[in-house]
């Protein structure tokens, strides 16, 4: 069987105040004092109108952004383009808020809102309606980013026909430390996808 | 009244994240769902959260709340009406 050949046509970072897209530097905000902050920075520098954003959690934020600013210049999503995204920290930014809550029985009032927001792959919901996908989703747990892992989900996902593009990696936030990698693969592109190739855009 | 029911614009782009709408942008009648303010149904959790917290209001039945959410003036009616706190 010949094996199909794929490719990394779009990446975007979001790593220390800064924002990169294919590899160059698209905003910065050294100012930012916090991740809300820095967010709300980007969602005004795309100059997004999407008011639900702002009742976003800060994980679902980072990585909202990041499929915006790979999906940027893209006419049209096709509806079947898959999400396999992964992190370290699940949930537990907001499982803490969620938490505080709820620990004081004198004072009970869990916020719907905020529980909501208690699994990671609510991520993928966002980035779904968002662009209107209709599509395999899949969000791993992990200690660090497998680029080895994610290539091989993804390269099946394609290989099956579920899905014709997959927008794939690493959106993980705990206290305010944030590590965002996503990568857009399809049939074309310069980069061919290999688990070396997406780890080193990865680590860029 | 027009106190209690601008303290309810206050808190409902507080509590609701409406970060791109001003207080003088919603009318006392404008519907906060569908059309109007376009409030989902994880916001009229929050807002029966709302009541309880803020005002001493436990909503028996949620469906109430649909009633009670129709619009600002509704809901400071109903909240002057049966507020314990």
């Amino acid at each position: 069987m010949i094996r199909e050949k794929y490719y990394i046509s779009d990446f975007c970072v979001i790593r220390d105040k800064k924002v990169f897209k294919n590899g160059t530097e698209v905003y910065a905000d050294s100012e930012a004092l916090s991740v809300k902050d820095f967010a709300k920075g980007i969602y005004k520098f795309l100059d997004l109108k999407y008011p639900k954003f702002h009742k976003m959690d800060e994980l679902c934020k980072l990585g909202f952004l990041a499929s915006e600013v790979l999906l940027k210049d893209k006419e049209k999503v096709d509806q079947d383009t898959a999400l396999v995204l992964s992190n370290q920290a699940s949930s537990l930014d907001t499982d803490r808020k969620h938490q505080l809550s709820i620990q004081d029985r004198e004072n009970f009032y869990p916020s719907p809102a905020v529980f909501v927001y208690t699994l990671p792959n609510i991520i993928m919901g966002e980035i779904s309606i968002k662009n209107k996908m209709k599509s395999e989703n899949a969000f791993f747990v992990t200690d660090n980013f497998d680029a080895d892992f994610i290539t091989l989900y993804s390269e099946v996902l394609m290989n099956t026909g579920k899905a014709t593009n997959v927008i794939c990696g690493w959106v993980d936030l705990d206290n305010d430390k944030y590590d965002v990698f996503l990568a857009f693969l399809s049939k074309k592109g310069n980069k061919e996808l290999t688990k070396e190739e997406l780890n080193k855009l990865y680590k860029q | 009244m027009a106190e209690l029911r601008e303290e309810l614009k206050e808190k409902l782009i507080e509590q609701l994240s409406l970060e791109d709408v001003e207080v003088s942008e919603i009318g006392d009648d404008d519907p906060l769902f569908g059309d109007g303010l376009g409030l989902d149904s994880i916001d009229a959790l929050e807002l029966i959260v709302l009541l309880e917290k803020d005002y001493g209001i436990k909503l028996k039945d949620p469906k109430e709340g649909k009633a009670i959410f129709e619009s600002i003036s509704v809901m400071a009616d109903y909240i002057s009406k049966h507020r314990t706190k």
